[in-house]
């Protein structure tokens, strides 16, 4: 990225050689890009970052194709950025339905089925969760699509999945990924949307200077060359990435199970759950205390309770999968990459235990005590 | 006031903890339970699950020793611990004047999102506090 930032300074649009230079360079990384997401002739669009990614094919895709109706569907389980935009969409007059999800996380595929129409627009259903680690039966979802209502949309943000799930387009008949570079390691502030060439899409920001037609605004080239080369780390040793966080994953709930007593998994187990998702509830005790001493010791985790979050609201994912509150609120959720290691894993077994031991000391719910 | 104690709260820094809080959450005061208490309560706060249990013993109309449990985040711990601290010694009218402002200040200041924690602790003073009024007040009735 570094010489992006200086000698390579070509602006992508501009015809002197410097500009021809970064504008080959941002064309490569898109190809690249594309093609490890199974689109041969779709089109990619560089943005922002993953949310902006989601907001313009979700808007961008409802806007240009109002007149085909304006119902719209996702899950209960999206991520916030998803659920806000629908939020918003529901504002301003469309219908929206969510599909609700069983206690491991999936969607209802029956439900989806019954709602969709010719009026149905758009169906978002994210790749992966990323709360509890549920990979959602895209294939399915494509296939009912493709049956009950091919002109509706299929949009699906890979953001979480990218890198760990295998993720191809046309295999699930998709129009349109969302994706993030910092999720597979690559910097902040840089994410894309690819799009079928079928699909329309209009754009949500106004402006000019750029090499897309949806998304204005010059691109940023050093974040586009390092978003490309963690795609290329990602994908090129992808089987045993993936293997790798897998087995960490497995040791870590493993060690979790045998050590700890009264913990709840979150999202199912096996082949269906994110090789990189490790969640669990210990109950008892409070998530953002959990975390906090995880911290003190080296160790960065996310957690599901209300206390951590500026709404004081407790995971809409958790609260979907119908875990009571109380046990959402001791909720932590672990994500191994693939620059983790064995010892890291283990290090984080003989820590864990200690944790929750010493703040169910601390806690009434362990104990019988009186109201 | 001084420089460090000031601490300025804003939305991006919403979790932003002062020092003391990070103190009294890594060494707490008081953890644990009377087992012979005068007056055990706990309270619970809805709006974010948060859930302290305080016992207290008497002696001589005034509090002896109180202990305390948590179940929530840092916030939650640091009031805990801090109130118990504040109460020792006094009795139930003196208690009673503390407010959650007093709470607040003691831990150094809160976020904004967390000063329901100071507002839960003192909640629970106040229903241990009238617990214990009842208490003495049947043991005159028994008494006399």
């Amino acid at each position: 990225m570094e010489p992006y930032f200086t000698e390579r300074f070509g602006h992508p649009l501009f015809i002197y050689s410097q500009g021809k230079e970064a504008n080959r360079t941002v064309e490569e990384a898109s190809e690249y890009i594309k093609r490890s997401v199974g689109s041969e002739r779709g089109e990619l669009t560089f943005t922002s970052g993953g949310t902006e990614a989601n907001d313009i094919a979700i808007r961008g895709s409802v806007k240009a194709n109002r007149e085909n109706g304006d119902h719209i569907i996702t899950s209960e389980v999206e991520t916030p950025t998803v659920l806000r935009i629908f939020e918003q969409l529901e504002n301003k007059g469309f219908e929206v339905d969510y599909l609700n999800v069983d206690d491991e996380g999936f969607v209802d595929l029956d439900l989806l089925k019954k709602l969709l129409s010719d009026e149905t627009l758009l169906v978002s259903v994210g790749q992966v969760c990323g709360e509890i680690g549920t990979i959602q039966p895209l294939v399915e979802i494509g296939e009912i699509i493709e049956k009950e209502s091919p002109d509706t949309i299929f949009h699906t943000n890979g953001v979480p999945s990218y890198g760990k799930v295998p993720l191809d387009m046309e295999e699930i008949n998709a129009d349109l990924v969302t994706l993030s570079a910092h999720k597979i390691h690559g910097p902040k502030g840089v994410g894309a949307l690819v799009k079928d060439e079928s699909v329309e899409l209009d754009p949500i920001n106004y402006g000019y200077l750029s090499l897309s037609e949806i998304r204005p605004g010059t691109e940023n080239v050093p974040g586009i060359v390092g978003f490309r080369k963690a795609a290329e780390l990602s994908c090129e040793s992808f089987e045993s990435n993936v293997e790798h966080m897998r087995n960490l994953r497995d040791l870590l709930i493993e060690g979790i199970e045998s050590n700890i007593s009264d913990v709840v998994i979150h999202g199912p187990r096996g082949e269906y759950r994110s090789p990189d998702n490790v969640s669990y509830s210990f109950e008892g005790i409070e998530g953002e205390s959990i975390l906090m001493h995880l911290d003190m010791r080296g160790i960065s985790v996310a957690t599901g309770s209300a206390c951590a979050t500026r709404k004081l609201e407790p995971s809409h994912v958790l609260r979907a999968i119908g875990v009571d509150p109380v046990t959402a609120h001791g909720a932590i959720r672990f994500t191994l990459s693939r620059m983790n290691t064995e010892e890291e894993v283990n290090y984080t077994l003989d820590v864990l235990p200690e944790v929750v031991e010493r703040l169910r000391d601390m806690s009434p719910m362990m104990k019988r005590g009186v109201t | 006031m001084s420089e460090e104690g000031d601490k300025k709260y804003t939305e991006r820094g919403f979790l932003d903890y002062s020092d003391k809080v990070i103190e009294l959450f890594k060494n707490p005061k008081n953890v644990g339970e009377i087992e012979d208490a005068d007056v055990t309560v706990r309270e619970g706060d809805p709006t974010c699950g948060d859930t302290i249990q305080l016992s207290l013993k008497f002696s001589n109309g005034k509090i002896e020793d109180v202990k305390f449990l948590s179940f929530g985040c840092a916030a939650n711990i640091a009031t805990g611990s801090v109130l118990t601290e504040m109460i020792k010694g006094k009795s139930v009218e003196e208690a009673r004047k503390i407010t959650m402002q007093d709470v607040e200040e003691e831990v150094g200041g809160l976020p904004p999102v967390k000063k329901h924690c100071a507002v839960l602790a003192t909640k629970a003073l106040e229903k241990a506090l009238d617990k214990a009024l009842e208490a003495f007040f049947e043991q005159e009735k028994r008494s006399s």
